[in-house]
């Protein structure tokens, strides 16, 4: 399982965790201009509270497009002008979402900084005018309150939120390599606080409604109600409208106040200028150390919160517009855009749906892939089987999946209860009982082509016609292991990445028998597990493996030119991997890395040549695997945190040493030379047609391997960086190294004619 | 207008007004009971063949307090042996025909926790005569009763006494976790070394006492709480629901007034009556803060029933055994029916979903019902029963139905007052919905009876007790 346990390590350093599902959405409006009749808004009065409610035309979320600011300033001006509304209600009519935040699209149209800047200002300018209402405005929040859309609700003069899983607020700008551009910076400090706002705009964390009541962000809470006389989605905005009304009415009379108290630390602490400056210091330092300066976002924004609060409103209000334009024009910002395009891409099912619903999974194999793919299944409702051949690895199989779940219990996500209740949708056995049931079965078995073999005979025994065998490998190809079944268009690659649980990607792999049913089942299922998903052509270590393979095997050669493991380590976090190289090694195992050298060099040759696979082998037969054996190239200690070399390579390293050529080995081709081979092997994987869109290739290096997210995957990176350029790197490090750094022929089609991208 | 004023719908008044008369109907709605009255004489019986008929004998309930006023230097088992001594006098019972004595309670004494024991001891039954306590929340009385049905039923006991007792005057408030088992261990420790090293663990917040709780154990969640969300769901205003609250207390008054609470037995002089009834007025009622849901929601103490101490008893027996003995017996028990549902968010729908079924297995509808004796947890949890009962859409959406069953008319239901005025000690109300269905079947006229409740966990119950002809 190459790719996956390295990427373990990923979650740990998440600062930089890519936006998770719901969020922002891009869409494209039909630029229908509302002329009469408003598409976006309706507003009605009840008594003396005019109740506007949002809901943007076929799309299940609303988000800040310049047809919902203007009509949403058209029938504010109206409530303001009317002698009859005393207050108003800001609410969803989508179940699920109040403002998902601004429209992507309306950003990614901007040419120029000035004409991002003007819409930040105007945004500025309409939640000034709702802070500055002297009707009270209540914003009635059911559903996600991102970015935009919060600023929105924390101008207002009142909150009411859900208590629905659903209802979550926050400012995920940064993780789009923007900052919140509608005053946000400026209010969020003033509501919850100097440090609250800052966690809050610096990690883009989604906060759940009783902890913004805690904090001060929403002002009252209403439970979300189970079925009545209409469904509970329905019934429950309706009822936070009334909640809401009955506030509006109750503020409009001045029976409640909107004011709350601030905690000790914002009375008093953040009034002394030096407290403030300290503070200000603390989290500069954090963030370049986790950025390593890669991301421009995080530090601006601490600059315009800083400006607020120093220079006053106003000065802030233009700092933070300027900045907000700035940011938006960064590469770095628009490879986060583009990810997270890709993601919403890869989060749907092109094969659409299955003709049958899978509900009974089987697994086979409790290791650690096996039990994390028990765990997201049962999470979702999936009744489960996991089979193992020993009790003990059943057992470990089992408690694996139960601390997992026990986890999110210790973090309030779930209730024990709820716990309970998720895992008893699992059956832990060690025969074939009740596979006659399974709509699908994964096996997760150790990376061994004849125990595959034996595996998927035994299965196709046991299971029902319409079953479908999904194989969980990383390198083997599919079609190998399909090769003995009888039913080979029920056979399918699912490669998940380790942990399980944590790890978005999921890469689905199709053989040419593979019938496009199976495709959509496998699919189906990974979207319900939570997953993003590429789906790719089979082939010898698929797409991830394979692009991870000739990096390798640079790190490889890199070390044996004598690099310290350390300074290679510290020169690829700094590129923006969020593991070191070294370290990846130890994590994915020094002998599963072996093997898939061993396995993919057969098949690829030279060009997946470069570093001494003896290496490896040396490794090995020393029992150096890596962080499961305690040593690789660290030494590992059970709750130690700090890693030191194993001295004990010194001899290893030594004895297959290589001379270094100068002219390649400054820091920065050292980081080109495993990048380049990256990339080049990715766009290879697209020329060969394992890869179908660009998009997919992104997100599975990002996702699965960690490529740097400010970069946005490898293809964005040859669209930004320029393809020329990369070719020019290539070229250089094939005179010094030969065939390995050969540009592939689409590569060098990109650097040929300047206007091609691979992404329009 | 409200749901209250439905049976009144074509009467020309304005609802407020259709509410007052609710309260003291009898005038009015002795003519709309005239009708069905007629239709009974001719209705089947529910005896079913080689089934025994079991019938009650007669029942007592100890007077239902305020938990915290008379009976709060009792334990459980004095209560229960009020009720079992009360049910002595009135029947004459002879103790050694007894076979077999069955209690619910929830809350348990741990020194009584077979409190049916204890307190048929003191109550000098027979010690040869077997006892055991049952529990399932508010229902546990009447899990008691039919526990005792099954039982002669099956032929096994001919005499059964079934009953409840609650006491939250006095509830077991015990050391935490951390200091239980700080006090386990020193029980086992054999050194003082030992000793002294388990004590040096102690931490003051070990002290921090553990209260029975009073939420739902799956979802946490409070049962006022569950009720406020549900009236929330059905839309049932605050107004709704303190003018039910008021039609309850009013009626029993009522009741209590005329004399027509013969179930209840004097505990000791002065105790000798309910104290918990308590008719307000609107305006009064419309001043109380929500109790559950703070600063908006519409569950108040006033529409809520409140902590009742209290314990009921009742004789049971094979109907040709109590004639042997020369009993005329109150009423037969029939069909009854268990159901359980969602504890989140349908805690307290019960009755909705049990009474279809029960009148279903009877080959009942709910024209044929003469008294309805449902438990009122809360005004808002009875106004969400009769809107979801009332809904075509809950049935076919939610309980698997093709219509609904209908709305239980309200010049039928609960005439005698509810758990709101009377008071709801958890285990014992079943016995005291049952005895008030056939004291009012024997009174008002009419053979059947329908008997629901609803219970923590989500459960729920009904029954059709039948009049035992005269």
């Amino acid at each position: 399982m190459v790719a996956c346990r390295a990427i373990g390590i990923l979650s740990r350093f998440s600062a930089f965790r890519i936006l998770r599902s719901r969020g922002y959405i891009c869409r494209n409006f039909t630029g229908s201009s509302a002329l009469l009749t408003r598409t976006h808004i309706n507003y009605g009065v009840k008594g003396d509270v005019a109740v506007v409610r949002i809901n943007s035309p076929n799309s299940k979320v609303n988000t800040l497009s310049k047809e919902l600011h203007s009509e949403f300033s058209e029938v504010m001006n109206e409530i303001w002008a009317s002698d009859q509304i005393r207050s108003a209600v800001l609410i969803s009519s989508k179940p699920g979402c109040f403002i998902a935040g601004a429209d992507i699209n309306m950003l990614a149209a901007c040419k120029t900084l000035q004409e991002v800047t003007q819409l930040s200002q105007e945004a500025q300018r309409i939640v000034e005018k709702l802070e500055k209402s002297t009707k009270p405005i209540v914003a009635a929040i059911n559903g996600s309150c991102l970015g935009g859309g919060l600023e929105v609700a924390i101008s207002c003069q009142y909150r009411i939120a859900t208590k629905d899983r659903k209802t979550v607020l926050g400012t995920p700008e940064v993780l789009l390599g923007a900052l919140p551009g509608a005053g946000g910076t400026q209010r969020l400090p003033k509501m919850v606080g100097v440090p609250a706002a800052l966690d809050m705009m610096l990690t883009g964390r989604s906060i759940r409604a009783d902890r913004a009541k805690k904090m001060g962000l929403v002002d009252q809470l209403v439970e979300p109600l189970g079925p009545g006389l209409k469904p509970p989605e329905e019934r429950t905005i309706e009822y936070l409208e009334e909640v809401a009304i009955t506030f509006a009415k109750g503020l409009a009379d001045k029976k409640i106040s909107p004011k709350r108290d601030k905690g000790l630390v914002e009375t008093y602490a953040m009034t002394i200028p030096f407290v403030r400056q300290q503070v200000y210091k603390k989290v500069e330092e954090k963030v370049r150390k986790q950025t390593k300066g890669l991301y421009p976002a995080p530090l601006k924004i601490i600059d315009v919160v800083k400006t607020g609060i120093e220079q006053g409103s106003d000065a802030g209000y233009l700092c933070e517009s300027q900045k907000f334009g700035e940011l938006v024009m960064t590469k770095e910002s628009k490879a986060l855009m583009g990810l997270y395009h890709g993601q919403v891409l890869c989060k749907k099912n092109k094969f659409g749906a299955p003709q049958k619903d899978v509900k009974h999974l089987a697994i086979l194999g409790a290791g650690l892939m096996g039990a994390g793919i028990a765990q997201v299944s049962v999470d979702k409702g999936l009744k489960t089987i996991l089979k193992d051949a020993t009790l003990t690895a059943l057992d470990r199989g089992q408690q694996q999946v139960f601390k997992g779940l026990n986890d999110k219990v210790k973090k309030k996500a779930l209730t024990s209860f709820e716990r309970d209740s998720i895992f008893s949708n699992l059956t832990g056995q060690l025969d074939y009982q009740g596979f006659e049931k399974a709509d699908m079965v994964i096996e997760a078995v150790f990376e061994d082509l004849s125990l595959k073999h034996r595996v998927l005979k035994e299965v196709e025994a046991v299971i029902p016609d319409h079953c479908i065998f999904a194989s969980n490998t990383s390198a083997l190809p599919i079609s190998e292991i399909a090769a003995v079944s009888k039913r080979p268009e029920k056979v399918i690659g699912m490669h998940y990445f380790s942990p399980v649980d944590k790890m978005q990607l999921l890469e689905i792999i199709t053989t040419e028998k593979t019938s496009k049913d199976t495709s959509a089942s496998a699919v189906a299922v990974g979207l319900k597990q939570g997953k993003v998903i590429i789906v790719v052509k089979d082939g010898p270590g698929f797409y991830t493996t394979r692009c991870l393979a000739p990096m390798m095997s640079e790190v490889i050669r890199i070390l044996q030119e004598g690099v310290d493991p350390k300074k290679l380590d510290s020169l690829t976090t700094s590129f923006g991997f969020p593991v070191g190289a070294a370290t990846l090694v130890d994590e994915v195992g020094v002998d599963v890395a072996k093997h898939v050298a061993e396995d993919l060099g057969k098949v690829f040759g030279e060009r997946f040549g470069g570093g001494n696979p003896e290496l490896l082998t040396q490794m090995v037969s020393k029992g150096f695997l890596g962080r499961k054996s305690g040593k690789g190239f660290y030494i590992y200690q059970e709750g130690v945190k700090r890693k030191d070399l194993n001295s004990d390579m010194d001899s290893i390293l030594a004895s297959l040493k290589l001379p270094p050529k100068s002219e390649v080995s400054s820091d920065e081709d050292i980081q080109f030379r495993l990048v380049t081979r990256f990339v080049n092997e990715a766009v290879m994987c697209l020329q060969e047609g394992i890869l179908a869109t660009p998009a997919e290739g992104d997100i599975g290096a990002v996702f699965g391997l960690g490529f740097p997210p400010c970069l946005g995957g490898p293809f964005r990176f040859v669209d930004l960086y320029g393809a020329q350029k990369i070719v020019d790197r290539l070229k250089k490090y094939e005179a010094a190294y030969g065939k390995q750094f050969t540009p592939c022929q689409l590569l060098a089609d990109h650097a040929n004619s300047p206007n091609k991208k691979f992404y329009q | 207008m409200t749901i209250l004023t439905y049976p009144f719908k074509n009467l020309p008044t304005a609802s407020k007004w259709a509410l007052r008369f609710s309260i003291r109907p009898l005038s009015c709605s002795s003519q709309l009971r005239a009708a069905p009255a007629v239709q009974t004489k001719t209705k089947k019986t529910l005896a079913k063949p080689n089934i025994r008929n079991v019938v009650v004998v007669d029942g007592v309930r100890t007077p239902f307090l305020l938990s915290g006023t008379s009976y709060k230097d009792l334990m459980p088992h004095d209560l229960a042996r009020a009720a079992l001594t009360g049910l002595l006098h009135r029947t004459s019972v002879p103790k050694e025909v007894v076979d077999y004595i069955i209690f619910g309670t929830v809350i348990q004494e741990v020194k009584t926790s077979n409190v049916a024991r204890e307190a048929a001891l003191g109550a000098g039954f027979s010690d040869k005569t077997p006892a055991h306590t049952v529990t399932m929340a508010c229902i546990s009385a009447n899990q008691a009763m039919t526990t005792g049905v099954g039982l002669i039923a099956s032929g096994q006991c001919d005499v059964i006494v079934a009953g409840g007792v609650e006491l939250m005057s006095d509830v077991p408030i015990r050391h935490s976790r951390k200091m239980r088992k700080l006090m386990l261990d020193l029980n086992k420790a054999k050194s003082m070394g030992q000793r002294l090293s388990l004590i040096s663990k102690f931490r003051f917040n070990f002290l921090a006492p553990e209260l029975p709780a009073v939420s739902e154990f799956s979802t946490s969640e409070t049962m006022g709480h569950s009720a406020d969300r549900l009236a929330a769901a059905f839309a049932v205003s605050r107004l709704e629901q303190d003018e039910y609250a008021l039609r309850s207390h009013s009626l029993a008054k009522k009741a209590q007034d005329e004399g027509l609470l013969s179930d209840v037995v004097p505990f000791k002089v002065p105790v000798t009556k309910d104290n918990g009834i308590r008719p307000s007025s609107l305006e009064q009622m419309a001043k109380l803060k929500p109790a559950f849901i703070k600063p908006y929601g519409t569950v108040t103490a006033a529409n809520s029933s409140f902590l009742t101490d209290g314990a009921s008893a009742m004789l049971i027996m094979a109907e040709e055994k109590a004639l042997a003995m020369g009993y005329k017996p109150k009423a037969y028990l029939r069909d009854f029916m268990y159901v359980s549902q969602d504890p989140k968010d349908q805690l307290l729908l019960g009755p909705t979903y049990a009474t279809p079924k029960v009148l279903e297995k009877a080959g009942l509808t709910m024209n044929d019902i003469d008294a309805f004796e449902f438990h009122e947890a809360f005004s808002g949890q009875i106004l969400a029963n009769f809107k979801a009962m009332d809904s075509d859409w809950f049935a076919e959406n939610y309980m698997g139905r093709k219509t609904k069953v209908g709305l239980p008319p309200l010049e039928k239901f609960n005439n005698w007052g509810g758990s709101l005025s009377l008071g709801h000690p958890f285990g014992a109300t079943g016995c005291r919905l049952v005895m008030a269905a056939a004291n009012r079947l024997r009174k008002e006229g009419g053979q059947y009876g329908l008997v629901a409740a609803c219970a923590a966990g989500g459960q729920g119950h009904a029954m059709i007790v039948e009049a035992y002809p005269k």
